[in-house]
C-alpha cells in the first residue's frame, strides 16, 4: 500500500516534509516511527487522516500519517 | 503594591486611596473584574461616563518570577457589551508594580474637547493636556514620548482606532525594544479613547524592588517553576523555536484551521505561512526566531520578523494573526501578513477582531478572497483614517457582517472567534460560547487537550468531556490571569507536577500567606461568577452563551463535523 508521511517542526530537522512511502497492509504507525529513528518519548502527537491515532494502529492504503513532537501556542 | 490611584476625568483630579482589604488578595484580572462589577453600573453605555477603565498587574508582577509581567486592563466591553479583560506585556505592568499601584483606576470623561495624557511616576499621577501627539499612530507616539520623557519610560498608548472609538480598538503597550504589545481585545482602546487619554506615560525611577515576605521560599519555589517552563517541550523547545504560529500546521492537519471565513477546516496554503516556514524566513533573513514581551519572560514566544531586504517588519507575530489573514481570508503571503500586522500595531486596532472582520469583509464583496494589497490598503487608507467604510470595518466583524446583510458572521457576544473550528475542536466551541468575554479561545485553551495531547487528551470530534474540560481550564485560566504569568505556563502547569503548587508557593512566600490549591481553584470560579453576574445584570443570559446559527447547519472539511452542543448540554458549565 502506499501512504503518506508528513513530518512537522523539529522532525523535519535531516529528515522530510512529506513523503510517500511503500508498506505492507496494515503497517503499524509505529514501525514507520522507529524506520524514522524517532522514539515514543519524542512523539507529541500521532495523527492518521486528521484524527488522533495510537503508535499501534494499523494503515491503509492512501493513508495520511502525520507526526508532531509535543508543541503549543495559543 | 499598597495603593490604588483614582483618576477622575470629570473634573481632572486625582485621588491615593489606601487598598481595600477585600481587594488585597487579588491581582490581574481578579482585580479589575472585581472593581468593574463593584463600581461601573453593568446597564452603562461602555463610551459613556459611568465606564471606568481599570489597569491592575498581576500579584507577582515585579517580582523576580519568569513570565509574571503581564498587566490586565479592564471595564465594560464596547464590542460585546460584556465585563472585559484583556492582559498584556510590555512594560508597563512591572513599573506599576515596583511603583506600587495595585491598580489605576480612570472614571468619568472631560467636560472640554480636549485630550489629555496621564503621567505615573513617584508622585503620583499628573493630568496633562495634549495636543501635539493627537491624531499621531502608535510608533510616532512612541517615539515622541520617548524623545521628551527619555527612552526607558513605560508607554500605554491609543492609535486613531482608538481616538475614533472603534470598538475593534486596542491599547497598545510598548515593549523592551520600543515595539509594541497589546490590550487586543474587546475594545478597550474605545474606551480609553472615551476618556480622551491618548496615552499614559510612566515613570519608575526611585521605586524600591517590590518586597517579598520571605525571600528565600521565593527563591526556591521561582527555581522550581523555571525548571517546569524549560523542562517542558511546548515552553522549552516548541515556542521559542516556532513561535505560537507552530500551531498553523497542526489545526490544518487536524482539520480545525478555519479557512474562507469558517466554510472549511483546511487551508491550501498552510505551509507558506506556517511556523516552521516562518522560522526558516526569520533565521535566513537576520531577524530573531525567539524574542521576549517583557524583561524576565523565559519562554520566549516573540520574534522579530524581517523582511526580504533584511529591515525590520514586525515582532510578536502571533498565530492568530496569521492564521486569521491567512487560511481565513486565504492570503499565503507571509510578508504582507507581517506588514498588516506592523499596521494593526500603528493603527491600534485588535489584530484578532481585525482578521475576523476581513473574512467576513471578503465574503461581503469588500474585497476579494486573497488580495492582501486591497487589504493593505483598507487598514492604512479607510480604517487608519477612519473613513465612514473605515469605521465600519474598525467596529469588527459583528458591525461588517451586519452593515453587509452577511449570515456567516463568527462571533458570541459579537466578539470574532479566533482560529480553531468549534464544530472540529468542540472543546474550544463551548469556552467561546460559555466565556464571559464573548469568543476568545485563551479563556479556556482546550486546544491543549483537544489537540496538542496536553494536559491528557479529549477527542476533539465527540462532544463528551468538553464542558468539563472548558469549565476546569476557564476556572484555572481567571486564578492564573490574577497572577501576572503569561498563559503560556499553563503547558507546564497541566503536565509537570511540581510547577502549580511553586507558583502558589511563589505567591504565598511573596505576601507572607498560605494559599492552597483549593484557594486558589476557589478564587478562579470566584472570578468567574463576579463576572458573570455583571453580564446578568448588563442584560446577558444563557441564550447569549451560543454558537452562531451557520455551525450548526454547515459541516466543515474534512471531518463534515458539525456544532451539536444542545442550549441545555452548554448551560451545563454554569454548575459548579
Ligand atoms: S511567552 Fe510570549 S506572550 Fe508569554 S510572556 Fe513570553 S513573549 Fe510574552
Amino acid at each position: 500500500m502506499q501512504v503518506t508521511v508528513k513530518l512537522f517542526a523539529t522532525f523535519r530537522n535531516g529528515r522530510f516534509k512529506v513523503t510517500s512511502q511503500e508498506l505492507t497492509e496494515g503497517t503499524a504507525c509505529r514501525t514507520i516511527m522507529l524506520g524514522l529513528e524517532l522514539t515514543e518519548e519524542q512523539i507529541g502527537v500521532v495523527l492518521v487522516n486528521g484524527r488522533h491515532a495510537a503508535l499501534d494502529q494499523g494503515l491503509h492504503e492512501g493513508d495520511t500519517l502525520a507526526l508532531f513532537p509535543l508543541v503549543g501556542g495559543g | 503594591m499598597n495603593k490604588i490611584i483614582r483618576i477622575n476625568m470629570n473634573d481632572l483630579s486625582t485621588r491615593i486611596e489606601d487598598v481595600p482589604a477585600a481587594w488585597a488578595g487579588l491581582g490581574g484580572r481578579g482585580l479589575t473584574s472585581t472593581i468593574v462589577a463593584a463600581e461601573v453600573p453593568p446597564t452603562c453605555h461602555a463610551l459613556g461616563p459611568n465606564n471606568k477603565l481599570v489597569f491592575a498587574p498581576g500579584l507577582l508582577t515585579g517580582t523576580p518570577a519568569a513570565n509574571s509581567g503581564r498587566l490586565s486592563a479592564g471595564a465594560k466591553s464596547p464590542l460585546t457589551g460584556t465585563i472585559k479583560e484583556s492582559n498584556a506585556g510590555g512594560t508597563a505592568a512591572q513599573m506599576l508594580a515596583r511603583l506600587g499601584i495595585k491598580a489605576l483606576i480612570i472614571e468619568g470623561i472631560p467636560a472640554e474637547d480636549k485630550w489629555y495624557s496621564l503621567h505615573v511616576s513617584m508622585d503620583g499621577v499628573a493630568i496633562r493636556e495634549e495636543s501635539e501627539l493627537v491624531g499621531k499612530w502608535n510608533f510616532a507616539v512612541i517615539e515622541a514620548i520617548e524623545a521628551r520623557l527619555g527612552k526607558k519610560t513605560g508607554i500605554l498608548t491609543i492609535g486613531p482606532a482608538g481616538e475614533m472609538k472603534m470598538t475593534a480598538a486596542n491599547i497598545s503597550v510598548k515593549d523592551p525594544d520600543s515595539k509594541i504589545r497589546s490590550h487586543g481585545r474587546g475594545g478597550l482602546g474605545a474606551v480609553m479613547g472615551s476618556k480622551k487619554i491618548k496615552f499614559i506615560s510612566i515613570d519608575d525611577q526611585g521605586a524600591p524592588k517590590v518586597p517579598i515576605a520571605d525571600p528565600e521560599k521565593f527563591k526556591t519555589a521561582a527555581r522550581v517553576f523555571a525548571k517546569a517552563l524549560m523542562d517542558h517541550p511546548v515552553s522549552g523547545e516548541g515556542l521559542p523555536t516556532y513561535g505560537t504560529n507552530v500551531l498553523v500546521n497542526i489545526l490544518n492537519e487536524a482539520g480545525g484551521l478555519p479557512t474562507r471565513n469558517f466554510t472549511s477546516g483546511r487551508f491550501d496554503g498552510a505551509d507558506k505561512i506556517s511556523g516552521e516556514t516562518m522560522n526558516e524566513t526569520i533565521t535566513a533573513r537576520g531577524g530573531k526566531v525567539k524574542h521576549g514581551c517583557h524583561a524576565g519572560c523565559i519562554i520566549q514566544c516573540s520574534q522579530v520578523y524581517h523582511d526580504q531586504q533584511g529591515k525590520y517588519v514586525t515582532s510578536g507575530f502571533e498565530y492568530e494573526t496569521i492564521w486569521g489573514l491567512g487560511a481565513d481570508c486565504c492570503i499565503d503571503n507571509l510578508d504582507d501578513i507581517a506588514r498588516a500586522d506592523s499596521l494593526m500595531d500603528d493603527i491600534g486596532i485588535d489584530s484578532i477582531e481585525t482578521a475576523v472582520m476581513f473574512g467576513v469583509a471578503m465574503e461581503a464583496g469588500i474585497l476579494q478572497w486573497g488580495d492582501s494589497r486591497e487589504m493593505l490598503r483598507i487598514l492604512a487608507e479607510e480604517i487608519g483614517r477612519g473613513t465612514p467604510l473605515g469605521r465600519i470595518l474598525g467596529g469588527g466583524a459583528g458591525s461588517v457582517g451586519k452593515t453587509y446583510g452577511v449570515t456567516r458572521v463568527p462571533v458570541v457576544k459579537n466578539q470574532g472567534i479566533p482560529a480553531y473550528d468549534p464544530r472540529s475542536v468542540k472543546g474550544i466551541g463551548i469556552t467561546y460560547a460559555t466565556s464571559t468575554m464573548g469568543a476568545d479561545h485563551t479563556a479556556g485553551y482546550t486546544i491543549a487537550t483537544n489537540i496538542l495531547n496536553v494536559g491528557g487528551y479529549v477527542d476533539p470530534l465527540k462532544k463528551d468531556g468538553q464542558v468539563e474540560l472548558s469549565r476546569n481550564l476557564q476556572i484555572a485560566t481567571a486564578a492564573v490571569d490574577s497572577t501576572g504569568m503569561c498563559i503560556f505556563i499553563a503547558f507546564p502547569a497541566l503536565d509537570i507536577p511540581e510547577c502549580l503548587p511553586a507558583l502558589i508557593d511563589m505567591i504565598n512566600a511573596r505576601f507572607g500567606i498560605s494559599l492552597t490549591g483549593d484557594d486558589v481553584t476557589n478564587l478562579g470560579k470566584h472570578i468567574l461568577k463576579v463576572e458573570r453576574q455583571f453580564n446578568i445584570e448588563a442584560g446577558f443570559s444563557n441564550i447569549h452563551d451560543r454558537l452562531p446559527e451557520f455551525f450548526t447547519t454547515e459541516k466543515v472539511a474534512p471531518h463534515n463535523a458539525i456544532w451539536d452542543f444542545s442550549g441545555d448540554e452548554i448551560d451545563e458549565f454554569w454548575n459548579f
